[in-house]
């Protein structure tokens, strides 16, 4: 940039705005960093697992089933549109992990002998696949290995098919099916307690009693083909074979909770980043309006001297031009560094070989485009006003201000304001959209301080509801298979457990018209004082002897509603479809679920009283022997302990949850503080003069200060109640877009967080107040003897 | 009588801009009387406007003393001059700095508010002739008007000085005339000392003694045996 005059004025007048220049580029920085920091996570993560699933050969198409001859798979092989096919053997096992006295369940699924899997091939993070000559080789899952700090060569107990056996670990690694190892049923991943285990197939054939037989089965897709037909056919086949359904990769857990968090991703990085360049746009649209208006006389000098009015607009729009800049670049890099960051975070849930992390250059363009147009957009009006300025007008000072007594002088409280309160009053009145939008610009930034904050109010009351309120048992045990409603009775006699309800849970296909959804129906003992289901206002809902009771935002996705019939496709056993009436709509927050009265359940599978599991409540004195004695049961498939599922809920989440928080209160402190910081500068420039006579006049610093920090206590005050309302706003608004068939997110905003926006809100304007007043306390008070206003 | 309400002595102001130095005052010595009024010429530059701040505790002197009422001003702490400005002097500027979103009675009360034995804001305006305009905003009044509430605001809090930087520099002729009988009214009815900065050599015609400024120093100090009225000022 040439040093012509122009462009020494320009850098003069950014200088001498460095403050509120500076504001407004940490605004646009923290918009462009949201961004970029979401975009390029989710870009860098698809590209990663793309990568993945291509590279190791994700399944497209999965079934499980209780038991087929390995000549099946010729026919499955056959169904048109099936590139590859592969046959497994899995199955869940009990582990008895050393030096770790809890529950620990894992799935084991088997590797071909040769030691190469066509589809969801594993890869080898340390040591080597299991020899199929050894039978107590096996490679563990690395999330599982690192929780517990496994070493190549550590061993541990597992109850496979009800005998124990000591395995020895040879290998870590990773699959595309188990990008996140989730239990399924959990709603949150749990390293220590939940593990995916590889052995080879000769070996569980062997345990299992599955010689030319398998129990899964997994394929993947020509391109183009038609994945429903293939499901369809691929049911028919494995009908007969005891199938629990096949599915396509959207009910395969580990790429569902993937594309959730993508969705995820995807609207941060619209919420956020619009917040932000919204607020930088309207900065920037009240410093450069004050700029040009300020600077009348100049632009008329210059006109008079023959500058055109291109050359005036262009010199003003590159002031915009130069924050916007100095604002994407520094936004890029910070975007890029956190970005990298909440990679490496994610990396934690979503085992990956490697992340790829990747900011595409398009991305980047994104950005400045959208930060340009919103600041050309903000300031474009002023510009034009300053480029059309006929010389002539320019050179008489602004119209000057039309000023009205304040509407509560004009019923008559008049008397009860001093001079300086008038003054506060009526510069308040002067400017009602100026003032309007100041308190709307700080609102916004307390709204997004309690928009960052309520994701942890959110989860807590989800976890308070759903396991304070809904399930009140200590711990949840599941069969292997369906059992009588006697073991109930075996387990409360086992010591330390004080009360036993057996539950029961089916598989099942729920249908309404043409949507349907996989999920299970839980059968719910008459009379349980262990699970709650809670209506709208956490009241219990009563199960009727019949008809099922579904989650609302089931029901709402269903489109279905109480009084209508759903078709209830059951995947296990006889695979029975029924009609059963929806009766009632339970508030739940987690998960999508039907449920009955178990004797309904019962009646609706044609069976006797089955239940699939226990809840129990424990004497916490004997949970260590319980937990013994629940391994040894070989009906016991699992046993979940909710205390700990709440922990590793924390655990896992918390981590993630916290560094956003931070980061994005930090970010909504850096918008309060911007925008506070710039309503104090701009009323500090435009009554500096005044403010100046005034102390000339003999007014104390403290008395002038009040005027000018009275006027902005004021606006900073209507501004919290407004955060408020529109924070709210914004926490319903990200509530819903982030709901989905995991998680439903309550708009519950607990007072600590208003109080901590509001907190921020205040301290922002008590630094801006500081600030502003050290420079009233430098007022020079002779300058503005010497101009004409 | 001949009480002195300022003496000045070897005043000396340099503005300091780095590569160079700006005298400003040079040594000025005076004195102002009660009651007396004082025209201060001068070319531009020449420090007029420097002096008078000086006097009025908005600016602090490099070098010299100025005592008020036996007072050093030049030792005064920041505080002591806002409560100076505050209780005693009385400033009329030639851009009038009238605060814009208050009326004309309520600029006036701007300063009775807070002055010890303020007069009425309504006996200040009738004193400027502007009774009945007591309720427009500056942006509704003349530049005269606006001059002449800027005199009933210095006046009102009764102060013992009234220093004026180039009260008429900004109006006509017939309305200089205006502000200057108000200001000689002042002085006459209130006794209020009272140094009025001017290009305007024939103002000086109004003073009891007229100083002029050339370069920072004195060069004359001229006293008027017979002062005129300001309506038979020309120019
Ligand atoms: N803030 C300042 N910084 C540097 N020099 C200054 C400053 N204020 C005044 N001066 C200089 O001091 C000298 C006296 O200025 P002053 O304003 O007192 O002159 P004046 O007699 O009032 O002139 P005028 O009639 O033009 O108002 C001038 O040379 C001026 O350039
Ligand atoms: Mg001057």
């Amino acid at each position: 940039m040439p040093m012509t005059p122009l462009n020494t004025k320009l850098t003069r007048d950014l200088w001498r705005m460095k403050g509120q220049v500076l504001a407004i580029v940490i605004v646009i920085l923290c918009g462009i960093a949201t961004f970029i920091m979401f975009m390029s996570n989710m870009d860098s993560l698809t590209i990663t697992r793309d990568k993945f699933y291509r590279e190791y050969v994700f399944a497209d198409v999965f079934a499980n089933l209780k038991r087929a001859p390995e000549s099946i798979k010729e026919r499955i092989a056959a169904i048109p549109g099936v590139a590859l096919v592969e046959t497994r053997i899995t199955a869940g096992v009990k582990l008895a992990v050393p030096r770790f006295e809890e529950p620990v369940t894992a799935q084991i699924i088997s590797l071909p002998d040769n030691g190469k899997p066509l589809i969801n091939k594993v890869f080898i993070r340390k040591g080597r696949l299991p020899d199929a000559e050894k039978d107590d080789e096996v490679m563990v899952g690395d999330t599982f290995a690192e929780a517990h700090g496994f070493a190549l060569g550590d061993r541990f107990g597992a109850v496979i098919n009800g005998k124990w056996k000591q395995l020895t670990i040879v290998g870590v690694g990773l699959s595309p099916e188990y990008v996140l190892q989730l239990r399924p049923g959990a709603i949150s991943p749990d390293y220590k307690r939940y593990g995916i285990l590889w052995m080879t197939k000769s070996t569980l054939a062997t345990a299992y009693d599955m010689k030319g037989a398998f129990n899964d089965v997994v394929l993947t897709c020509a391109p183009h083909a038609n994945e429903n037909d293939i499901i369809r056919q691929l049911d028919n086949i494995l009908d007969r074979y005891g199938s629990f359904g096949s599915y396509d990769r959207n009910d395969q857990m580990s790429h569902r909770f993937l594309n959730e968090e993508f969705r995820g991703l995807e609207n941060f990085s619209f919420i956020f980043p619009t917040i932000f360049i919204a607020v930088a746009a309207f900065l920037l649209n009240v410093v450069i309006s004050r700029t040009v208006n300020t600077q009348r006389e100049q632009v008329a000098v210059l006109k008079a001297f023959g500058y055109g009015n291109i050359k005036i607009g262009w010199h003003y729009f590159k002031f915009v031009l130069v924050i916007v800049l100095l604002g994407i670049a520094g936004g890029t890099a910070l975007g890029a560094w956190l970005g990298k960051l909440l990679g490496d975070l994610y990396m934690e849930f979503y085992r990956f070989p490697y992340l790829i992390f990747r900011l595409d250059i398009k991305i980047f363009f994104a950005a400045v485009v959208i930060s340009l147009a919103a600041a050309l957009a903000g300031t474009i009006q002023s510009i034009r006003a300053a480029a059309k300025l006929p010389p002539a007008e320019a050179m008489r000072p602004e119209q000057p201000a039309k000023y009205r007594k304040a509407f509560f002088e004009r019923i008559g409280l008049a008397r009860f304001l001093s001079q300086p309160a008038r003054i506060i009053a009526r510069n308040l009145q002067r400017k009602p959209l100026r003032t309007l939008l100041s308190i709307i610009g700080i609102a916004f930034a307390c709204a997004t301080m309690i928009s960052s904050g309520f994701f942890k109010d959110a989860v807590d009351y989800m976890v308070h509801v759903q396991f304070s309120l809904a399930q009140r048992e200590d711990m949840k045990v599941t069969f292997i298979e369906p059992t009588s409603h006697n073991a109930v009775y075996a387990l409360k006699g086992v010591r330390g457990i004080e009360h036993a309800e057996g539950y029961r849970s089916v598989p099942a296909r729920l249908r309404f018209g043409h949507r349907s959804y996989k999920t299970a129906i839980e059968g719910i003992e008459r009379g349980s004082t262990l699970q709650y289901i809670l209506d709208e206002n956490l009241k219990p809902i009563y199960i009727p002897p019949s008809g099922i009771v579904l989650t609302d935002y089931l029901a709402e996705y269903l489109g279905i509603g109480p009084g209508d019939m759903l078709t209830v496709e059951v995947l296990e056993g006889e695979r029975p479809v029924r009609q059963v009436p929806v009766v009632a709509l339970a508030k739940q927050y987690m998960g999508l679920m039907g449920y009955m009265d178990t004797a309904a359940l019962n009646h609706l599978m044609r069976e006797g009283n089955a239940i699939s599991g226990v809840s129990v409540v424990v004497d916490p004195l004997y949970k260590k022997d319980i937990y013994k004695k629940l391994i040894q049961m070989p009906r016991v498939a699992g046993a979940v302990v909710i205390k700990d599922e709440i922990r590793s809920f924390y655990d896992t989440q918390a981590e993630a949850m916290l560094i956003f928080t931070f980061i994005a209160t930090l970010m909504a402190g850096a918008i309060t503080f911007g925008v506070v910081y710039n309503s104090a500068r701009i009323a500090l420039s435009e009554r500096s003069r005044e403010l100046s006579s005034l102390r000339v006049l003999g007014y104390t610093r403290g008395e002038i200060s009040y005027i000018l920090l009275g006027e902005l206590a004021l606006i900073t005050l209507a501004a919290i109640p407004v955060g408020f309302l529109i924070g709210r706003v914004l926490c319903i608004y990200i509530a819903r877009m982030a709901a989905s068939d995991i998680f439903r997110i309550p708009v519950v905003i607990e007072p600590a967080t208003y109080s901590l926006a509001a907190a921020v809100v205040v301290a922002s304007a008590a630094i801006s107040g500081l600030i502003v007043r050290h420079r009233l306390d430098h007022l020079d008070l002779i300058e503005v003897l010497k101009a004409r206003e | 009588m001949n009480k002195t309400v300022f003496s000045v002595q070897n005043l000396t102001k340099i503005y300091d801009m780095g590569e160079v130095q700006v005298h400003a005052l040079r040594g000025v010595d005076m004195e102002l009387y009660e009651g007396e009024m004082v025209v201060l010429l001068g070319p531009s530059g020449s420090g007029k406007s420097t002096l008078l701040n000086i006097l009025g505790g908005l600016d602090t002197a490099t070098d010299g003393i100025v005592s008020y009422r036996g007072k050093e001003l030049t030792r005064a702490t920041d505080q002591e001059l806002t409560e100076y400005r505050r209780y005693h002097v009385g400033f009329v500027f030639q851009f009038y700095n009238l605060i814009p979103s208050l009326t004309a009675w309520e600029n006036v009360a701007v300063v009775t508010e807070i002055a010890d034995h303020p007069m009425a804001p309504e006996k200040a305006l009738a004193m400027v002739d502007l009774s009945d305009r007591k309720d427009h905003f500056p942006s509704q009044l003349s530049g005269g008007e606006q001059q002449r509430v800027a005199i009933a605001r210095a006046i009102s809090k009764n102060p013992e000085v009234l220093l004026c930087d180039e009260p008429t520099g900004a109006l006509d002729f017939k309305t200089g005339i205006l502000v200057l009988e108000a200001l000689d009214r002042v002085n006459r009815e209130l006794g209020t000392a009272t140094v009025i900065i001017t290009h305007n050599a024939d103002i000086a015609a109004m003073a009891d003694r007229v100083i002029s400024l050339r370069n920072g120093i004195i060069a004359d100090v001229n006293v008027n045996e017979k002062k005129k009225p300001p309506s038979e000022l020309r120019w």
